[in-house]
């Protein structure tokens, strides 16, 4: 910017009249206000389209993996459960959502300024992304609070009442999303380390907001729900592993706009966002098959898949913070972690956590977020700096282990108030429409008895 | 008249019709059925669940064929379908009372 003023000054000779001086401050405005119009042009492309695929990655990305890892007579019912928060979470991120999540500056949660989206218009929310229309921010951090609930879905698959479902996501989102997206990345929020958080913890993405807090309320969702009718036992396998493939896929190139358009700008450290992100998920994904491949003696499609997405999960709070080095080696730790949680300890104990929500996002996500305290940089990022302008150090590898810590700190709470909070919001919804479809309707499938159609007619 | 019933491995249906159609034989209804004799199924695991598959996906082959040329007609169509290996499915021979045309109504060998 000072250049091109410089450059401006310098190739006008008429600059060194002083009689001129009005033009030139004239014309330096103009430019001025040329390169902000570019810098905002560009940031607001990569924005929208970040805010795109981040939809991308819950219809179809998510319902079709998910889709196809139930059984055939649930492909619908389950999609749907993915598809309904489009809708749903729409509406109430309009009315008060958006609001209760970044509206003014509390510790906790937000307030009603933005309610209704009042004030939510073309000018920039420079608390936030001093480049792009407020509205482009609001509609970004819409698409996570909507996948957010949708990944919880793989918990109670095959089994919840459709009803209870989406009273308890509207409950879920008011009473867990938005306070915790609040306390991460709002004005004032307790665990903000960039806007004021007295615990500044890191979470480019959504470690603790997206993941710990859906992939924890998932395993109290199995818990409390109890295992499907029959399982565990024959005849649970995945019934479409090629949606399945196709859904992750689709996930793992929604990603690059949940990670790197967490950049809010189309800048450098959106780059190196993308690029850990990537980086991670392929070590992730090799990490699950080799690990598969030495116990089972095969290596999988779904492993390498759902090794994919923990890599993916994990890298999540991380990708704004570290090198494409340290992205490897937090996606191979996932990869082999997770493998271990999804195919030992969850027989183990032997919990119908359907589709491995937690497995995968709650102890991905919690792995990402230490292991964020551990290789987070200022070489990458120096947005955090002291009273001198010098970027402070942010992980253990540029000295600072106490930010451990504060990622410690900051998961507990996520847990804490995903389990307390998700047990009271399954209570209300068991006592006024009840949780859980009757055995002849699981049995029937929830396709024909939760939505009275089928996903495969081949006679037709 | 004789009913031949055939259960073999699928990937040998192709193999099996063109037999049969070099040794005249015009008519066949065939399905996917799943089933197991003596074979073992087998394991697949997902996610560390493991299932055990013991019906396996086979091919039903259903014809009708003159009494004079079932043995032929049977010896042609095992020797279509073997492998040698266990899995290579079962032949059936049933015999039939009346068989119908029904656009013209033709009876007994002249309907098949």
């Amino acid at each position: 910017m000072k250049l091109l003023c410089w450059l401006v000054l310098c190739l006008s000779p008429a600059a060194f009249a002083a009689e001129q001086l009005p033009d030139v401050a004239a014309r330096l405005t103009a430019v001025e206000a040329a390169a902000r119009s570019a810098q905002s042009a560009g940031d607001n492309a990569w924005m929208l389209v970040s805010a795109a695929l981040v939809l991308m990655m819950t219809g179809p990305g998510l319902a079709l993996f998910y889709g196809g890892l139930v059984r055939r007579k649930n492909v619908l019912g389950t999609m749907m459960h993915s598809f309904i928060l489009m809708a749903v979470v729409t509406v109430i991120w309009a009315v008060y959502g958006y609001s209760f999540a970044f509206g003014g500056s509390g510790s906790f949660f937000g307030n009603f300024q933005f309610a209704f989206l009042n004030n939510v218009g073309a000018a920039p929310n420079p608390d936030y992304a001093a480049t792009i229309p407020h509205q482009t921010f609001m509609v970004y951090q819409l698409m996570f609070a909507i996948i957010t609930p949708a990944l919880i879905s793989g918990a109670f698959a095959e089994r919840m009442k459709f009803s209870a479902m989406l009273l308890f996501t509207v409950l879920w989102t008011t009473l867990i999303y938005f306070p915790m997206a609040h306390m991460v990345w709002g004005k004032g929020g307790i665990l903000n380390a960039f806007l004021g958080g007295a615990i500044p913890c890191l979470d480019f993405a959504g470690g603790t907001v997206v993941h710990i807090t859906s992939g924890v309320s998932a395993l109290v969702c199995a818990l409390y729900l109890g295992r499907r009718v029959g399982y565990p036992g024959e005849g649970f396998k995945p019934h479409s592993l090629v949606l399945s493939f196709i859904g992750a896929c689709l996930l793992w190139v929604g990603w690059f706009g949940f990670n790197a358009g967490s950049a809010l700008a189309a800048s450098g450290l959106a780059t190196s966002a993308f690029v850990a992100t990537h980086f991670g998920a392929a070590a992730a994904a090799l990490g699950w098959i080799a690990a598969e491949w030495m116990h089972t003696g095969k290596p999988s499609i779904l492993g390498g898949i759902s090794g994919a997405v923990a890599g993916l999960v994990a890298i999540t709070p991380a990708s704004g913070f570290v090198k494409p080095f340290p992205a490897m080696v937090i996606g191979l730790c996932a990869g082999a972690v997770c493998y271990l949680m999804v195919v030992r300890v969850k027989h183990m104990f032997g919990y119908d956590d359907a589709l491995d929500a937690f497995g995968v996002h709650g102890v991905g996500g919690t792995l990402g977020a230490i292991l964020t305290g551990v290789f987070a940089t200022n070489a990458v990022n120096d947005a955090l700096k002291d009273s001198a302008g010098k970027p402070l150090p942010l992980g253990l590898v540029d000295g600072h282990a106490g930010q451990i810590v504060n990622q410690l700190i900051g998961s507990a709470i996520a847990w804490a108030l995903a389990i307390v909070g998700t047990l009271i919001i399954l209570k209300i919804c068991d006592v006024l429409v009840g949780v859980r479809v009757s055995r002849e309707q699981e049995i029937e499938g929830l396709d024909l008895s939760m939505h009275g159609e089928e996903g495969y007619i081949l006679e037709s | 008249m004789k009913k031949i019933e055939a259960i073999i491995q699928p990937f040998k249906l192709d193999e099996v019709k063109e037999a049969l159609k070099g040794a005249g034989v015009d008519g066949m209804t065939i399905t996917e059925v799943r089933g197991h004799g003596r074979q073992k199924g087998h394991k697949e695991v997902y996610r560390g669940q493991e299932y055990n598959v013991d019906l396996l996906p086979k091919v039903k082959l259903e014809m009708v064929v003159p009494g004079a040329r079932c043995d032929e007609v049977v010896a042609i169509l095992a020797k279509a379908a073997r492998t040698g290996k266990i899995g290579d499915g079962k032949i059936f021979v049933f015999d039939v009372a009346e068989a119908i045309r029904i656009r013209n109504d033709d009876r007994g060998e002249s309907a098949l």
